[in-house]
């Protein structure tokens, strides 16, 4: 049996009356890649705050590496450095390549950090750009700088939100290669947002479907497509699911 | 047009040979200038980047206040300080009227609202999806802060060069609370203003020359110290 890096149990969040995510029960596993889809608005930008403990829940629990949230608090520092997202639009910093890849590092006071800069720019292609000035970049760069930023702190978990929305399809496979190879070779956890149910079918060993804040169903990417037990589950997979 | 010629020309002989009276006048604006706007720049960034950054009961009016200062005419400035200073004046006991003192604090009522609003503008003015993401990446709410600060250097700077321009060459309210006296509260632009009524155009001229040369030098030094961001 694998172990789970996160157990949600009863999660909600809530934005003044409005709930926007309830779930009842949710575990992630460890170093497994899970597909979070859904229309837009459905709670997954806001379960990966959750669970980057940018956010407290409302109510109810999240339990990750020991540490277990208490709706008081942030989460300590060192389960935080656990965790790291790639957003939908990551803001570089007006610097060069190698200084927003050798942030995180910095940030943890980390020595001889060159080499390990330089891994993870060879990780995403981007060693050549590694004196550039980062806003100089394309969309589908930056991203992949973003993804640099991320790697090179060697998170457990490592969350990515709608990480190739807008990109174009050489940069969207470029990614996706990058995101299979990291998690094939580090055994990182993935969770992975996403509109795109095929990019799911791809990446994920397993998707759960969210509505309107809900876990409508969660199950092996495989099975989750071939034989949807929820009928809204079976409308998504057929595409009838408008959003 | 003879004038002007003969008067740049002696101008710029009182500028080389190092004239006594024209030193002593740059000096004191610099200490002047410098004192103020090393006030308004330790506080007025840090409090423009705390407005900036946190949202808190009464920073609207804070913020109008800001602005309405940002626009203060200087000599009304001096008149304030003036009237607080003078004998019968609440802070008459000091006794700074006529000194650099009263120099020094009406030139921070005018720069220390523009270092503050410009900073507050360019923290403002950084994408607020950087905090999260900065936070993602393990940085602790110091950290945080700092990045944030950091990516509205360039606007933190222009804060500064405003402020700067603000007071080195304003003239309205040190003449009015420092009285424009000869060694001791006559500084670049009361000088100008005096030696012009004067006649003393090569003076005058020396003066208006160096003003603009100081103006020069400090707007190079400024953007030197921000690296290539204006590049970018």
């Amino acid at each position: 049996m694998t172990e789970a890096a996160y157990r949600l149990r009863d999660v909600t969040k809530s934005y003044g009356d409005r709930e926007v995510l309830n779930v009842r029960a949710l575990d992630i596993e460890r170093g497994e890649v899970l597909g979070v889809v859904g229309p837009s608005g459905s709670g997954k930008s806001t379960l990966l705050r959750l669970l980057n403990f940018l956010e407290l829940p409302t109510s109810g629990h999240i339990e990750f590496g020991g540490y277990v949230t208490n709706g008081t608090g942030v989460a300590p520092l060192h389960i935080r450095r656990k965790v790291t997202t790639v957003f939908q639009r990551p803001v570089l910093l007006n610097t060069t390549v190698y200084n927003n890849v050798a942030f995180g590092l910095q940030l943890r006071g980390c020595k001889r950090s060159r080499e390990k800069v330089y891994e993870a720019l060879e990780w995403v292609g981007l060693v050549q750009a590694a004196n550039q000035r980062a806003r100089t970049l394309s969309g589908g760069e930056a991203q992949r700088v973003a993804l640099a930023r991320a790697l090179v702190i060697e998170p457990e978990v490592l969350l990515l939100d709608e990480p190739t929305a807008n990109l174009d399809p050489c940069n969207v496979s470029l990614i996706e290669e990058i995101i299979r190879h990291l998690n094939e070779e580090k055994r990182t956890t993935i969770t992975l947002v996403t509109h795109n149910v095929f990019q799911a079918k791809r990446l994920a060993d397993r998707v759960a479907l969210l509505l309107e804040g809900k876990v409508i169903e969660v199950g092996a990417t495989a099975d989750f497509f071939a034989n949807p037990r929820d009928p809204r589950a079976a409308a998504f997979v057929r595409g009838d699911l408008i959003y | 047009m003879g004038d002007i010629y003969r008067g740049l020309a002696q101008a710029i002989h009182l500028i080389v040979t190092g004239d006594p009276e024209l030193t002593q006048i740059t000096l004191l604006s610099l200490k002047v200038t410098g004192i103020a706007l090393l006030f308004s720049t330790l506080v007025g960034v840090p409090l423009g980047s705390f407005m900036g950054l946190r949202r808190f009961f009464g920073r609207h009016l804070v913020i109008v206040l800001l602005y309405t200062g940002m626009g203060f005419p200087p000599v009304v400035v001096g008149l304030f300080v003036y009237l607080m200073l003078s004998r019968a004046g609440p802070m008459g006991f000091l006794g700074w009227l006529f000194t650099p003192n009263a120099m020094i604090i009406s030139q921070i009522i005018i720069s220390f609202p523009l270092v503050a609003g410009f900073t507050m503008a360019a923290v403002m003015g950084v994408d607020p999806n950087l905090r999260q993401q900065v936070l993602s990446l393990g940085a602790t709410q110091w950290q945080a802060t700092l990045a944030v600060l950091r990516e509205a250097r360039v606007g933190v700077i222009v804060s500064i060069i405003a402020g700067f321009g603000s007071i080195i060459s304003e003239v309205g309210s040190v003449m009015l609370v420092g009285g424009n006296i000869q060694g001791s509260t006559r500084v670049l632009t009361t000088a100008i203003v005096l030696e012009t009524r004067k006649g003393n155009f090569d003076l005058a001229i020396a003066l208006g020359l160096i003003v603009l040369g100081l103006s020069f030098i400090a707007n190079a030094l400024m953007l030197k110290l921000q690296g290539r961001t204006f590049h970018d």
